[in-house]
């Protein structure tokens, strides 16, 4: 019987040769992920079973991210349960500030997730890890203790979607466009409980960062996992990060998809998600006149170098508007070095841009960039609900890194065309 | 179990179940005293226990904080059914022990203020206002342990004791 890809290491990963969509089954983790949010809650419970040590502490990652550097007193409280329980465990993968990346941009630069791999994270964007080719997926604290004690989680194994790719991205056009069009087009609950699974001959003309973007956000659309096939730029980069055995999948050529979409990359214009919904999308060329408060470039969806060459491009020689707080957070240590070493921090703060350290502090209105009463925020991340960066009468709209750089120049939802002529 | 329905409508997030600015703290009280604080103030106000929250599709979605359902459940709250739920929500409900029910006609008919009865070893859901009833499919064996464990850290305690 035919499998898709995410079914395939399922099936491998369960010590079984085949398994179909709604099989309940045990799964064997190679990693089992939390942050300093959802990490305590986890420890906790972790707790309660009475052992004491993990199935395998180099298969465990910490990392504190969120609250990170800490912003009040009771988020360093959490951290330091993080941190204390990661020294007893002897936790090899506990990741302090100075070394501490946005999680889903840290965990593949070190190398912890390789082709075929099964990840679980108490942290809903785990599903980011699919663009290596592994079968990656956001669970809660208590699944996160489980893991931790077991090695083990249950999944329900998914269908899937099909999104055959084809054709080359137009210039200013990115896997962040492709993944917003495709969440427009499918809505946010449009893959509930399913794979998505992305394939086709486009896949090659995507970059790694594209596909960490497209599959970071596979969530956004209720999804499971989304996932890539392994090609040669997945295997250089796995080359360039990990040592790990890998395995790699392929859907079977008969497997059964619930539905399939065909996709012509070279169709996607720069797309916009207004409020309050990811799948509330525009091309920006159906924006009109939306004048903005603040730019957000960073998060585990687009906080990686190419994020920042791509924004560096757009500012370089120009000034953000006087009326726009513009904030860019390099999604790791090695990134931020990268981009210092690339002169990118330079072009950044010569046009007036703040630069943080890694952090996921504005993303969730935690930290570092919190909208007040009826503000507008252009944010290259992920989740635009109400109140997700401020005050319940902010709004935030998701865009590329080039769209927000843009619009932090022109103080208003914008082309990089209009930048760039 | 019975109780008064609070209704909401599709895509209920995380982030108004609980807004990520009060997750500095993982205490079951002090989250439910924000509990969906961003899209209805007075929700705490007007909850009482035993209440049930009624959703439209894909309830829960968004982040994977088990701080959500956590701050649902000790704000009193009951049951939660809806239409759909977001995969995530759905597994931390069940693995935390809040009671969740899908079941799209329900949702749909139900308004705020019904008064519920629910039978949930026959998967049976009574509207005492409207004179209505629903069967409802019943969880799987495999869920049923959990549930009937009262959670998976106590399945697992169980199992890794005996």
């Amino acid at each position: 019987m035919a499998m898709t890809m995410t079914q395939k290491i399922l099936a491998n990963a369960s010590n079984k040769a085949f398994v179909k969509s709604g099989d309940l089954i045990d799964v064997n983790l190679d990693l089992v992920l939390g942050n300093d949010i959802t990490s305590p809650v986890a420890i906790n419970e972790f707790n309660k079973i009475g052992i004491n040590q993990v199935f395998d502490k180099n298969k465990i990652a910490i990392v504190p991210d969120h609250f990170t550097p800490n912003k009040d007193i009771k988020s360093a409280e959490q951290c330091k349960i993080c941190r204390e329980f990661a020294r007893s465990m002897e936790i090899v993968n506990y990741f302090e500030i100075g070394q501490v990346g946005i999680e889903h941009a840290l965990i593949p630069e070190k190398g912890l997730v390789v082709p075929g791999g099964v990840v679980i994270g108490a942290d809903s964007h785990t599903c980011t890890y699919g663009a290596l080719g592994a079968f990656s997926t956001g669970i809660g604290s208590t699944d996160m203790a489980a893991g931790m004690a077991t090695g083990k989680a249950w999944f329900k194994v998914p269908e899937a979607i099909k999104f055959n790719l084809t054709g080359r991205l137009s210039k200013y056009v990115s896997g962040k466009d492709v993944i917003l069009h495709i969440i427009g087009m499918i809505g946010v609950d449009g893959a509930l409980y399913k794979s998505m699974e992305f394939t086709g001959t486009g896949i090659s003309n995507l970059s790694m960062d594209d596909r960490f973007t497209m599959a970071n956000m596979a969530i956004e659309a209720g999804a499971k996992n989304g996932i890539f096939p392994v090609d040669e730029k997945t295997l250089e980069y796995v080359k360039d990060h990990s040592s790990k055995p890998y395995k790699i999948f392929e859907a079977d050529s008969d497997a059964k998809y619930c539905e399939i979409y065909n996709i012509d990359l070279s169709s996607i214009r720069p797309t916009v998600a207004f409020p309050h919904l990811p799948d509330n999308t525009r091309t920006i060329d159906q924006v009109g006149y939306i004048p903005i408060d603040q730019v957000v470039i960073g998060s585990c969806t687009n906080g990686r170098i190419e994020d920042l060459r791509a924004a560096a491009s757009i500012f370089k020689g120009n000034k953000v508007h006087k009326n726009v707080r513009t904030i860019i957070f390099p999604a790791t240590q090695r990134i931020y070095l990268e981009a210092i070493k690339e002169g990118l921090i330079e072009i950044f703060i010569e046009a007036g841009a703040a630069v943080s350290t890694p952090t996921c502090g504005p993303c969730l209105g935690g930290h570092m960039g919190v909208l007040a009463k009826g503000e507008r925020c252009v944010s290259t991340t992920n989740r635009n609900f109400v109140g997700r960066m401020g005050h319940a009468e902010s709004e935030v709209y998701l865009a590329s890194p080039v769209v927000a750089a843009a619009s932090a120049i022109l103080g208003k939802i914008s082309s990089p065309e209009e930048v760039i002529k | 179990m019975v109780g008064k329905v609070i209704k909401y409508g599709d895509n209920i997030d995380t982030d108004v179940i609980i807004p990520a600015r009060y997750l500095n703290t993982s205490d079951p009280y002090e989250l439910s005293l924000h509990c969906m604080e961003d899209i209805d103030k007075d929700f705490i106000k007007k909850v009482n226990k035993g209440d049930i929250i009624v959703g439209g599709k894909n309830f829960g979605c968004g982040s994977s904080r088990e701080h959500a359902p956590i701050a649902i459940k000790a704000s009193g709250i009951s049951l939660v059914i809806a239409e759909t739920f977001a995969r995530i929500f759905f597994r931390n409900s069940i693995n935390i022990g809040l009671p969740i029910i899908e079941c799209a006609e329900a949702a749909k008919d139900i308004n705020e203020g019904d008064e519920l009865e629910i039978d949930t070893t026959k998967g049976e859901i009574i509207n005492k206002t409207q004179e209505k009833s629903y069967q409802t499919s019943p969880f799987p064996p495999f869920m049923q342990d959990i549930i009937n464990a009262g959670g998976l850290i106590n399945k697992i305690e169980r199992e890794a004791n005996k």
